[in-house]
């Protein structure tokens, strides 16, 4: 998939440093593969919608990025549920689906599955070609 | 990005707001103002600086770095937290 990875938390990089050795290679051999940010003070935090200040921390926020610098899409929870990875991926390869190919993917569009060729020949037509169900297979 | 050196609470350069989007001086007066710039999908990424840790060794990390890639950016609340 091509996909550059940066995780940001408020703590400082020697935690980051630390979590990696004690915990983090313990769940995945030689460690998490990505940097680990350090946004002490939660300022770019508060630049993408993600510090909280009553904890003082970035909360659970995600951003997809296209090669043109265009966020994609976001997601933000609070600190008790964490993601959806499968999720992450389906949309990510979605987008670049779409960048490469000009066509839009349905609701719950997988790689293979059928995707729509936007243009006049399909305004008020979506019904003949895709059915709700599909989005749920 | 250089290597940082390892000294303690060095700061980083955090969020890069170019010169036209710096508040104007009246609003610097303001003791907790809202960000200038706001990241909202559809819309260029507001870029930033920070120290991270990488491989063995600390560097600093500038998100404009990776422009021509897919990006994910994941914030989470803690190191040793629980999910």
């Amino acid at each position: 998939m091509g996909v550059e990875v940066l995780a940001i938390s408020t703590n400082s990089h020697f935690a980051h440093k630390i979590w990696q050795e004690v915990e983090l290679s313990k769940m995945v051999e030689g460690g998490v593969p990505y940097p680990l940010l350090s946004d002490a003070g939660g300022r770019v935090g508060e630049v993408y919608g993600v510090y909280d200040e009553n904890s003082g921390v970035d909360i659970r926020g995600r951003f997809i990025i296209d090669p043109d610098f265009v966020i994609r899409a976001s997601e933000i929870l609070t600190a008790e549920v964490g993601r959806n990875v499968s999720e992450l991926i389906r949309q990510v390869q979605a987008f670049q689906h779409v960048v490469k190919t000009g066509e839009v993917t349905p609701s719950g569009w997988r790689p293979g599955k059928k995707t729509l060729k936007p243009g006049p020949a399909l305004a008020g037509k979506v019904w003949k070609e895709w059915k709700p169900e599909e989005a749920f297979e | 990005m250089p290597e940082v050196p390892a000294g303690c609470a060095t700061p980083s350069p955090g969020p890069i707001i170019s010169e036209d989007e710096q508040p104007e001086p009246t609003q610097t007066q303001v003791k907790k103002e809202v960000p200038m710039v706001q990241a909202r999908v559809g819309k260029p990424a507001p870029d930033f600086e920070l120290t991270a840790f990488i491989g063995e060794g600390f560097k600093n990390v500038r998100l404009s770095d990776y422009k021509g890639k897919w990006i994910v950016v994941c914030f989470y609340p803690g190191d040793f937290t629980f999910v």
